[in-house]
């Protein structure tokens, strides 16, 4: 229990929350733009890693020579952002769309009907067991000293994240489309009436979101090295939960709550014992939304009348 | 809209023969349903088998639905954790009544302070979370649900962790009618239990429709409708959510006390998890939000399709010799995940409103088309 126990697993906390915040990005975008609680994010994300995982298998990058491994690997979390994002975008296209005008439970109960497709196809797919993702990177330690663990894997996480989230946010900031997401996001009626193509503005949106997933879903992967066909829900609640605490529909707040919801985890695993870390974190959900219902970054908004 | 059409037909004064007989099924489902239900094991000698306990488990899937369908179907507050609370109700009411424990009090007794508990538990969550907008709302019914989860596993040396807690006693154990103990009937006739949850099933349904009625209960709808017209109409949004949430809880927690008694275990605690909850969920959207007959019929179809007909296809499926290889896309429960989804897209696509909608939530829905 010293300082150097504590700084490791609040290591392991930044890397593991970099990684729910990848996933959370896609829960508050598409959140932030039609106001839908995407149930299917997290089992899209699965089926990302089992594309990861044929792909690893068709490529033989198990075996490869370390330059190939990480051609490989950028070529993986391309492969998978695509699927992702095309599949993301043509589920909204078939389910979600015709929905845009009916009441909100009904997309939200599709997302879930959408959930379990994705599952059944993911059983399919790898099988009923859980499967093992091949380790592509060596473990040796990158910081100096025999404390501090610190990866090749989790360098490769933080060298995907940050310029991911950077890019995200410059996009959403700076180009016409960010703009035309913002707009739609605070009113797509306006939006509309000022020339800008909500619909053409909520593909990009779901295609954007999906991408980031399946680049997580690489990460997930070669950072977790199990991969099965129902670890889409668990992770998909933690980043759900993640886009929640930060205030849903803001970026900042979804990075900002995946690296809450790391700490949280990797501290309470380390310090209470790892059963009690899904109660620990949902129970500080719990109390700092009774404290701060908008969520930490959140927008504080007003019922509409 | 003060009376409906069905009521002005008055379908048996006049009408002989077939379509009688129909216009009064149609008007009367819920007695039709019941004397089919009550003379039902009378007749099918299965019923005293496994399929009885199935058709029990089913009545309290009903019971638990019916709950979770004040707050999400007449309140209009999503809830994805009732199966919490159904939990909370089995586990209370196994505390109460195993031999491990000191109390071992009466089903009866036991199932009136389970109840009572669990609307507690209801309040005490609800009270500082409703003013919470809706999504937060539900993702905070979501992490209370995973938080009793997690607890109930977890805290061995209370809840028997993975194992549960057993043997719950059957109803009536030790009371005598006529020289023939009553818990022992219960324990070896599934009938007994059948007949006991049919019972309970009938009494919620009573219950919810005088409820409906109810000036409680319009004031559920009319903050459904718009919180802040109710509110200008002087009723208070935050007692009448309150009280719907404590009626959820309370429901779901009598459903517990049935599930517990009726497998004499609590089971494990993942039998209480989110996937019950949204399965519960799914059938009251399925069959129709504030609708009666629409809940029972949801969770009719989705527990029937998961634990009758699931079963059967793939019996069927293994004596036909189709699948020879064992392969899982040849077996029925290896689409199971595919066909469920599938029919909650359909469903919300082509008849948003549910299968048997209430009235009131159909005629909203279509307004724009009207």
């Amino acid at each position: 229990m010293s300082v150097q126990f504590f700084l490791q697993q609040c290591l392991i906390g930044l890397t593991n929350g970099a990684l729910v915040a990848l996933v959370a990005l896609g829960y508050t975008m598409v959140y932030g733009i039609i106001g839908l609680i995407n149930f299917a994010h997290g089992d899209l994300i699965m089926l990302g890693a089992c594309l990861a995982l044929s792909l690893v298998t068709a490529l033989g990058l198990a075996t490869a020579g370390p330059t190939a491994t990480w051609l490989g690997i950028a070529l993986l979390i391309v492969a998978c952002g695509l699927f992702c994002g095309t599949l993301n975008v043509c589920v909204d296209r078939i389910v979600y769309k015709p929905l845009r005008n009916a009441p909100k439970l009904a997309p939200l109960v599709s997302a879930i009907g959408v959930s379990f497709i994705f599952m059944n196809i993911g059983l399919f797919w790898i099988g009923p067991s859980d499967r093992s993702f091949p380790e592509l990177l060596p473990s040796t330690n990158l910081l100096p000293g025999e404390g501090l663990q610190f990866t090749w894997k989790d360098l490769l996480v933080l060298v995907v994240v940050v310029p991911l989230m950077l890019g995200l946010s410059l996009l959403v900031k700076t180009t016409r489309l960010g703009r035309a997401m913002r707009a739609v996001s605070q009113d797509p009626t306006a939006a509309a009436l000022v020339g800008v193509d909500v619909d053409r503005v909520i593909a990009a949106t779901f295609f954007i979101g999906g991408a980031l997933g399946g680049a997580a879903s690489v990460i997930y992967g070669l950072y977790i090295n199990t991969i099965g066909f129902q670890m889409g829900f668990q992770n998909g609640l933690y980043a759900f939960t993640a886009a929640v605490l930060g205030g849903i529909g803001s970026i900042p707040g979804a990075v900002v709550g995946g690296l809450v919801i790391g700490f949280v985890r990797s501290l309470s695993s380390a310090y209470v014992g790892e059963r009690w870390t899904g109660a620990i974190v949902f129970a500080i959900l719990i109390v700092i939304l009774v404290f701060r219902p908008e969520g930490l970054l959140g927008r504080r908004t007003k019922e509409k009348v | 809209m003060t009376s409906t059409p069905t009521n002005q037909q008055q379908p048996n004064a006049g009408a002989t023969g077939w379509a009688g007989i129909r216009a009064f099924v149609r008007e009367r489902w819920d007695l039709v349903t019941l004397v089919v239900l009550a003379v039902a094991p009378l007749v099918v000698p299965a019923l005293g088998g496994a399929l009885g306990g199935q058709v029990t488990t089913l009545f309290i899937y009903c019971i638990l639905a019916l709950g979770l369908n004040v707050m999400v179907g007449y309140t209009g507050l999503v809830h994805l954790g009732i199966a919490s609370f159904f939990g909370i109700g089995a586990y209370l009411m196994a505390i109460l009544t195993v031999p491990m424990y000191p109390f071992q009090i009466g089903f009866l007794a036991a199932t009136i302070v389970s109840v009572l508990a669990t609307a507690g538990i209801g309040l005490a969550l609800g009270a500082p979370t409703l003013r919470l907008r809706g999504d937060y709302l539900a993702i905070v019914t979501l992490g209370f649900g995973e938080v009793v989860k997690v607890t109930l596993r977890n805290l061995e040396q209370i809840t028997g962790g993975m194992k549960g807690l057993n043997p719950v006693p059957p109803p009536g154990a030790g009371v005598k009618i006529a020289g023939i103990d009553l818990g022992l009937a219960f324990a070896i006739d599934p009938r007994w239990f059948y007949y006991l949850s049919l019972l309970a099933l009938a009494g919620v349904v009573v219950a919810m429709r005088r409820l409906e009625q109810s000036r409680l209960g319009r004031a559920w709808v009319a903050v459904r409708e718009d919180e802040l017209a109710a509110s200008a109409m002087g009723i208070s949004a935050t007692r009448v959510k309150l009280s719907a949430f404590a009626m959820s809880s309370a429901v779901a927690g009598l459903a517990g006390c049935l599930y517990a008694a009726s497998l004499s275990t609590t089971a494990d605690p993942n039998a209480y998890d989110f996937n019950r909850s949204i399965m519960v969920l799914c059938a009251v959207i399925l069959g129709g939000l504030g609708s009666i007959p629409g809940t029972i019929l949801g969770v009719a179809i989705l527990v029937g399709f998961d634990t009758v007909l699931a079963p059967w296809a793939d019996s069927w499926i293994q004596q036909m010799n189709i699948n020879p290889s064992g392969s899982s896309l040849l077996s029925f429960s290896g689409w199971r995940l595919a066909i469920f989804g599938l029919a909650l897209v359909l469903v919300m696509r082509y008849r948003p409103e549910g299968l048997v909608p209430s009235r009131r939530l159909a005629a909203e829905l279509h307004e724009d088309h009207a």
